[in-house]
């Protein structure tokens, strides 16, 4: 099918989000401005104003009442989804790279960048889920990283562990509870950011994308790679797919470099690999900036990405998408379904 | 600042240094002290004569000796021995120890006489290597190291699917690789920093050449261990003779070769020079040369134009028997093989000669039945001479055909493979030099009297000649004029050009069989084998595109061309690809396949390589980083006889069937792999996933089982509502009567 244009945003993009019943979009770019989307055609549904600086992240909790945001503006925000309303506005001494909410939705937590003397930390909120509730001032929990700033972080399956990539290629594995530090482990290429991190829908696996130009599966509590995707590009986004076993990567020649060579150089594509045969099975053109960020519908019906182009592009999967078999797949669902 | 030697401990004042024994290092740093000695040199091999005649021969010496410097007044000091006569030895001193130098350097070996060579020596050597001990007194038989078995170097020619091999060259790692059509190419050898700069094979695949900063090296053998090692300090290029015999190496810094800087296997004779060729089965240095001094030629502004270095400067005749090097607007220089010596003692003078070019098979020319090499010449336009084309065979130096040409700007000479040909492409101005167009003059080498043929069709500038290798087709490229100050280059047009068949099949006159304008290929490739050939676009940043032409396409009999001469080519584009970046198109030696190549040598946008098979079909595409050089290993010539050739050729489809079957083979076995891999594959995540599905149950999650999914109440009875809404747009009345 054709894509869906959402022509929104007036500067880069730098997260999108679908809510978990998969009917809205969440944008946020660098131009201030929250937007929220009807997936299905691409209607703007609404605008959140209120963050004085570029917005780096969003989450919508699981029953799509409240929306976190994080932004340069040092703050950490939380809307009422279906009002706009400001709820909640937490402030911290540096930006906000990263939020989201646990899988129950009652507690969220941000990264904070480290900047001007402020080292890197992830902050941990309980989350009341009544938009008309008053939230805690106080974070439960202050994780600080000393040794190499964390970029991305999440819960993992009933919030036992917080894993958080980092600046240096690493991955750590946090007691969620207590903010103990139980495993550091060098996933990607040393001092090669990762720049996302996304769970599969159980949360017992996720996968990282990294400027190593890979993006690896590991698993939430041995934090072993389970997979690894090999591309010819630094990576920035990496989701995966349910129903279909696939992930969907994005990325592209850093923003910075792509006025110095030609476009084609850019790589600005969003690339299927199969899950699990770590092969390429496809390529889905069209923006004409590096992917951002890649979000995949929560049943599997289709994706959208954000590029710093300034646009978002949504794609509903055709038929052919949830024929497409490897054979020996073929093999193994007869297998079972004849037993 | 007080230094802090001041509180070093003073105790070793009862030290005598007198003590130590210091004779070993004495050995070791042994300065040679300037004995004042080092402007006498020793000269032996003189004729002996009686004392009478002895202030003439002294007399004929020093004539000899004041060539290279000043020798001091009374320098010479013949002795005389007890029978009256000279002893055939004379010490010399010259002013300066340099000009004593330059004597050894240059009258060493002079031939005085039939009987009489001179040997020049410094007084200090034999000084310092015929002092007794020195050298042994009584005579040792050489040790001759036992025979030792070489590796078969051909041995990669017999691999059982008759592959090819290519080396490539990618960061800083040198690999050889089989070359396995679509699949990944299947490596040989791996080697981290095998060359400084770049690699290179020999003509007939026996070597691959590392340069290093010390000198070249050669590799070959199934182990691919070190063959031969040729010092040249700060060698920049190197060139190989045909029948990889000799070797010729470059450097642009002239050698440096003395005492205190020896190189191996080079003498103080070799200092200074910038070539040296080689015996490539010895290892030693034949004979070494320096670089011309080529006269600075100004511009229309009066700048110096910065001549571009010819390579190979020297240049192999096809049978390894003569080298040449060119004094660019005087004389060719020809040397006979092994010895290195100028032929018949003299260059060839050749007034005003811009280029030069061996015939690359040994000519067979008609009604010639004694032994020649031909090479190609050509000369500018001098005063009221017009230019002149000539072809001189070797060793006799006789011209044997001239052509004179008129209004000349440039020409460049092409040689057919087999020296059945040579093309001349002149670029000609008009009178009022602002225009140019070009001519060909193809010279039929073959056929009585050598007659020249004339192609002056072309109106535009010929940017690019090549001949069908084994063939008599030629493909060119034309550029239009080039407007000034514009951006974009002119579009080229490709032309094909075939021999009109006569009856018996002996090739006609040449002529123009099909053109192909508005293109932007500048590059043209023919297949090692003739009949396809690749024109490209390279190093162009417009386009990038590839066409793959088969010149003898069959095609079914009603739709040949009809004319009244028929041609001997049936044109047809088979395929157009498209590489961007690339820089480089090789063929394989078989005619089988095509890489092409974008080069970090040249640019660092996505380098890697593509391969096609001849028909233009993309079997493969890798993207490397840093990837330098690809070179498929060049085969030497079949030992196959024609009839051999002709045989196989028509039971083709015989051996294409097995060769089939094999394909099959292995693709279905590598198929059986992969298919097992991912069953494996498969198997492994259905069993993690079933772990993790269990884990969760034990610990009761309720909302990750769900797939994240908070359950809600009232999802159990969910209420569909549909609203129909209905919208009135318009509504208008209209009265029927």
């Amino acid at each position: 099918m054709r894509p869906i244009l959402l022509s929104g945003h007036e500067r880069a993009l730098t997260q999108v989000k679908y809510n978990p019943d998969g009917d809205i979009i969440f944008s946020v770019s660098k131009d201030h401005v929250v937007c929220a989307w009807f997936s299905h055609n691409g209607e703007r549904l609404g605008t959140y104003h209120g963050h004085q600086g570029a917005l780096w992240t969003v989450d919508v909790d699981p029953t799509s009442t409240l929306l976190a945001t994080g932004g340069a503006d040092n703050t950490m925000r939380l809307w009422e989804v279906k009002t706009g309303k400001l709820l909640k506005t937490w402030d911290f001494p540096t930006s906000i790279k990263r939020v989201e909410f646990s899988a129950d939705g009652r507690q969220l937590l941000g990264v904070t960048e480290k900047r001007s003397g402020h080292l890197g930390t992830i902050v941990v909120y309980e989350i009341d889920p009544d938009p008309e509730a008053k939230q805690s001032d106080e974070h439960i929990l202050r994780i600080v990283c000393e040794d190499s700033k964390p970029t991305v972080a999440g819960f993992s399956y009933l919030a036992h562990y917080i894993i958080a990539g980092h600046e240096d290629g690493s991955v750590s594995q946090f007691d969620a509870k207590n903010g103990e530090l139980l495993y550091n482990t060098q996933v990607h290429e040393t001092d090669m950011l990762i720049t996302d991190l996304q769970w599969s829908q159980d949360r017992t696996y996720f996968i990282t994308a990294s400027k190593d130009k890979t993006a690896k599966i590991s698993a939430a509590d041995s934090l072993e790679v389970l997979k690894t995707y090999v591309t010819d590009t630094p990576l920035n986004s990496a989701a995966i797919t349910p129903v279909k076993d696939f992930v969907i990567l994005g990325g592209g020649q850093a923003a910075m470099d792509v006025t110095t060579t030609s476009a084609r150089q850019g790589k600005f594509e969003a690339r299927f690999y199969h899950k699990i045969f770590c092969e390429e099975i496809g390529r889905v053109r069209g923006h004409f900036g590096p992917l951002n960020y890649v979000a995949v519908h929560p049943q599997g019906l289709g994706y959208c990405s954000g590029g710093e182009d300034g646009y978002v592009r949504v794609h509903h999967f055709d038929k052919g998408y949830f024929d497409f078999l490897y054979e020996v797949e073929r093999e193994k669902a007869q297998e079972l379904a004849n037993l | 600042m007080a230094t802090a030697y001041d509180n070093l401990p003073m105790d070793d004042e009862e030290f005598d240094e007198s003590q130590v024994d210091f004779t070993d290092l004495e050995d070791q740093y042994q300065v040679r002290l300037d004995e004042g000695l080092d402007a006498f040199v020793v000269i032996d091999g003189l004729p002996q004569v009686p004392e009478d005649s002895k202030a003439k021969l002294v007399k004929f010496v020093l004539r000899k000796l004041n060539s290279v410097g000043k020798v001091k007044e009374d320098g010479v000091h013949m002795p005389v021995g007890d029978d009256g006569k000279t002893e055939g030895y004379a010490f010399v001193e010259y002013n300066a120890p340099s000009e004593a130098v330059a004597a050894v350097k240059q009258l060493h070996l002079t031939p005085l006489d039939k009987k009489h060579t001179m040997q020049v020596n410094k007084l200090t050597d034999i000084d310092r290597y015929g002092k007794e001990g020195r050298v042994d007194e009584e005579y040792h038989e050489p040790h001759i190291e036992p025979f030792q078995e070489k590796e078969h170097l051909r041995s990669w020619l017999g691999d059982s699917e008759g592959r090819d091999q290519m080396v490539m060259f990618r960061g800083e790692k040198v690999g050889v690789f089989w070359n396995n059509k679509e699949d990944a190419p299947e490596p040989v050898v791996d080697r981290e920093n095998w060359t400084e700069s770049f690699v290179q094979w020999s003509p007939l695949g026996t070597y691959l050449t590392s340069m290093h900063a010390q000198g070249v090296q050669l590799w070959g053998g199934k182990a691919w261990s070190r063959q031969k090692r040729f010092a040249h300090p700060g060698v920049n290029l190197v060139d190989f003779s045909p029948h990889e015999k000799y070797l010729t190496t470059w450097s642009h810094r002239p050698l440096q070769v003395d005492e205190n800087h020896p190189v191996p296997s080079l003498s103080i004779e070799d200092d200074g020079k910038n070539y040296i060729i080689w015996d490539i089965a010895t290892g030693k240095p034949l004979r070494s040369f320096t670089t011309l001094d080529m006269p600075t030629s100004t511009d229309a502004e009066g700048n110096p134009v910065k001549k571009k270095m010819q390579w190979p400067t020297f240049k192999w005749s096809s049978d390894d028997k003569y080298v040449a090097r060119m004094t660019p607007g005087q004389s060719i220089s020809v040397y006979e093989l092994p010895r290195m010596n100028l032929l018949d003692k003299s260059s060839i003078k050749i007034e005003g000669v811009v280029d030069f070019e061996w015939a690359p098979a040994t000519p067979k020319r008609d009604g010639i039945k004694t032994y020649e090499q031909l090479f190609c010449y050509w000369t500018p336009e001098l005063g009221s001479n017009p230019a002149k084309v000539g072809l001189m065979t070797v060793p006799t130096k006789e011209v044997v055909r001239t052509r004179n040409l008129f209004n000349v700007s440039d020409a460049k000479l092409h040689w057919q493979s087999e020296a059945a040909y040579v093309c001349v492409k002149v670029d000609r101005h008009s009178k009022s030099k602002k225009s140019l167009a070009t001519n060909l003059e193809i010279f039929r080498v073959r056929e009585k009297g050598v007659p020249v043929e004339v192609v002056d069709s072309l109106k535009d500038t010929v940017i690019n000649f090549a001949w069908e290798p084994k063939g008599n087709r030629f493909v060119l490229i034309t550029a239009g004029e080039i407007p000034a100050g514009a951006a974009v280059p002119p579009k080229t047009a490709v032309h094909f050009f075939a021999p009109e068949k006569l009856k018996g099949g002996a090739p006609g006159n040449f002529r123009h069989v099909q053109t192909v304008d508005k293109k932007n290929s500048n590059g043209i490739y023919w297949s090692p084998k003739g009949r396809f050939v690749v024109v490209a676009t390279l190093q162009s940043s417009q386009s990038t595109d590839l066409d793959f032409w088969d010149l003898s396409f069959d095609q079914p009999k009603d739709e040949a061309q009809k004319g009244d001469k028929e041609l001997n080519a049936n044109l047809k584009l088979m395929a157009s690809g498209d590489h961007y970046g690339i820089t480089d198109v090789e063929w394989d030696p078989s005619g089988r396949y095509v890489a092409t190549v974008a080069s970090a040598f040249r640019h660092h946008m996505e380098n890697g390589y593509h391969m096609y098979d001849f028909k233009g079909t993309l079997l493969r595409e890798e993207h490397i980083d840093h990837f330098k050089q690809l070179i498929w290993r060049p085969r030497p010539a079949t030992l196959l006889s024609k009839e051999e050739q002709a045989e196989i050729r028509k039971n083709l489809r015989n051996y294409s069937k097995v060769f089939d079957e094999q394909d099959q083979a292995k693709k279905n076995t590598a198929n059986k792999a992969v298919i097992e891999e991912r069953q494996r594959l498969l198997g492994e995540w259905l069993e993690f996933r079933k772990s993790m599905r269990q884990m969760l149950e034990e610990e009761d999650a309720v909302i990750e089982l769900n797939n994240g999914k908070i359950l809600r109440d009232e999802d159990g009875e969910v209420e569909e509502i549909e609203e129909i809404v209905e919208e009135i747009i318009e509504e208008s009345e209209e009265v029927i009567q």
